[in-house]
């Protein structure tokens, strides 16, 4: 034990950085090459092995003959991932808060079958309902938009809302709406005035889920968007067919993972402080 | 009827029955059907295409594939995402750093982070085989061949993965009591013994929660397949889901897929259902 232990220990996970921010750099390095740089083997630092230059991030801005600009991608899926979570986490806090303080009977069903009923939607695989909501969609003549993919993300985050909120609910004490509802609030008042203002951590928690999951879903977005509403993963891969691109590819790549990686930041304080435990339980 | 307590539940409720039920009772319906590329439409034709299903080799030989690549992926990502938080558990220098680090990649866009890691692995232009051609290794044939395409996958799955592990782990560490530990450090227990004895047990329901959650994910695995290889070379790292995807919106054989994906479903279930509980048996050591 001791030093050699340490030494080692720091060496692994230097190791582990290396190999986690790796692809990232190589990006960063790739997205300033010219197209030369590119395709003469791989190079890595600027300005010693190869020449910056902008115009991988510069193609990414320009309009017409280009095809490929990033701005409406990004606007769509912020749209979109925004929109679903808020919806999800909604609905998803209510049943959640429903679900561990009321029960509920319909038959055989109670609670915990409601309950499983919900997280159990994350085995399903996409591929089982993709041609369903295609059909779906096309029905309702929502192909293509940004609604029609509102409600299928909204199925797909829901579970996720209503999973991390049941947990932190089980975690809130009953007294805390039991006062409430003795000084004269319906429950529904005490939900809004007592039990909501007191589950920011909770809320934080789902809404960061959400939006993790919603903002990196590619195979719906692919199956059912086209030209009109297309969002970033798609863009991205339709970037992906040959080597010349490879620089405006990987500035779209780093512009695309950036908003939500700036996330792990929140995430990291809320598992420092043991907040995360009960909320992902 | 309608009580205070329905107006929490019902919104959620419904909404989910309403975008799910519909395509999950039409998906039975269809698997019923010769729906096809030819003839679109639901008619009737029995289990004809759960008996096709059953013949069909290259399917379960994708689940056997997806079997191996779920193991072999969960296993690492549990292990070093174990490692991991272990290892940044109590304060150091430079833990923080390290912990947000560690976290980047499952914030990532899977199939975004797939077309950059395709890059690395360019035979001849990415680094990949440009840093091994430094230590004396020979160009790698990395998505060219079915092995080096195989490790591709795992991975770049590894990477992106693992911090999935080393939040849920890190954060059940976290939240651990104190008094066994001190308990151990009074008996004079030597760290290896503490985990073994004390650390690992404690962390058996939580590394259950987890191992139960990536595997559900790990065999949903489309994303990073498509972009890496497409399932190829031939069929090396086709999965499931893109075989289904393939035949059903390649191929347009849509009462054929329907029925494949129902079949995937199930097997899913039960396999899951039943890892579950052995996982439970051996780490928890009780039933349930």
């Amino acid at each position: 034990m001791g030093r050699t232990y340490h030494i080692i220990k720091y060496l692994c996970l230097l190791a582990w950085t290396t190999f986690v921010v790796f692809p990232f750099l190589w990006a960063l390095s790739t997205s300033f090459k010219d197209a030369n740089a590119v395709t003469s083997g791989a190079r890595y630092i600027p300005w010693v092995e190869f020449e910056p230059s902008v115009q991988g991030w510069t193609s990414l801005f320009a309009s017409g003959s280009q095809g490929i600009n990033i701005v409406t991608p990004f606007l769509n899926s912020a749209s979109v991932t925004l929109l679903a979570s808020i919806v999800s986490l909604g609905l998803g806090t209510l049943a959640a808060y429903g679900l561990s303080r009321f029960s509920y009977k319909a038959g055989f069903i109670k609670n915990a079958d409601i309950t499983f009923f919900f997280i159990s939607q994350r085995i399903m695989p996409p591929i089982v309902l993709a041609i369903p909501f295609f059909l779906m969609l096309k029905e309702i003549q929502a192909l293509d938009t940004i609604f029609g993919l509102v409600i299928v993300y909204v199925a797909l985050l829901l579970p996720i809302a209503v999973w991390v909120m049941t947990d932190f609910f089980a975690s809130i004490p009953k007294e805390l709406d039991e006062m409430a509802m003795i000084d004269g609030c319906t429950p529904i008042g005490a939900f809004f005035r007592v039990v909501l203002p007191n589950s920011t951590a909770g809320l934080v928690v789902a809404g960061m889920f959400c939006l993790i999951f919603g903002w990196n879903d590619f195979f719906f977005a692919f199956i059912l968007t086209f030209t009109e509403t297309q969002l970033l993963p798609v863009a991205s891969v339709s970037l992906n067919s040959s080597v010349t691109p490879w620089r405006s590819l990987s500035a779209f790549a780093l512009i695309s993972v950036t908003p939500l990686a700036l996330i792990a930041i929140v995430v990291e304080r809320f598992m420092s402080r043991g907040s995360l435990a009960g909320a992902i339980r | 009827m309608l009580k205070p307590k329905h107006f929490f539940l019902l919104p959620a409720l419904l909404t989910l029955a309403a975008i799910i039920l519909f395509p999950l009772i039409f998906t039975v319906r269809v698997s019923f059907s010769s729906w096809d590329v030819y003839q679109a439409g639901l008619d009737f034709i029995g289990g004809r295409n759960y008996a096709r299903l059953l013949e069909d080799t290259r399917f379960w030989e994708s689940l056997l594939r997806l079997s191996g690549m779920s193991f072999i992926t969960v296993t690492l990502q549990y292990v070093l995402g174990f490692a991991l938080a272990l290892a940044v558990w109590k304060n150091m220098v430079g833990g923080r750093v390290f912990r947000v680090l560690f976290l980047v990649p499952m914030m990532t866009t899977p199939v975004v982070m797939s077309v950059i890691w395709r890059t690395v692995f360019h035979e001849s232009l990415g680094p990949a085989n440009d840093l091994l051609s430094m230590v004396g290794i020979g160009p790698v044939p990395w998505l060219s061949t079915a092995t080096g395409a195989f490790i591709s996958v795992v991975i770049v799955e590894v990477w992106q993965w693992t911090p999935f592990m080393f939040l849920l782990l890190l954060a059940g560490l976290v939240s651990l009591p104190r008094e066994p530990f001190l308990a151990a450090a009074i008996d004079g227990a030597s760290p290896v013994r503490t985990f073994w004895q004390v650390t690992f047990p404690l962390m058996a329901p939580i590394s259950i929660g987890a191992i139960i959650i990536r595997l559900i994910e790990a065999s949903k695995i489309m994303d990073t397949v498509y972009v890496m290889t497409s399932g190829g070379p031939g069929t090396a790292t086709e999965t499931p889901s893109y075989y289904i995807y393939i035949r059903g919106l390649r191929d347009f054989q849509v009462g054929y897929s329907a029925s494949l994906s129902l079949a995937y479903l199930v097997l899913m279930i039960i396999t899951l259902t039943i890892i579950a509980k052995l996982l439970m048996r051996f780490l928890v050591g009780k039933d349930d």
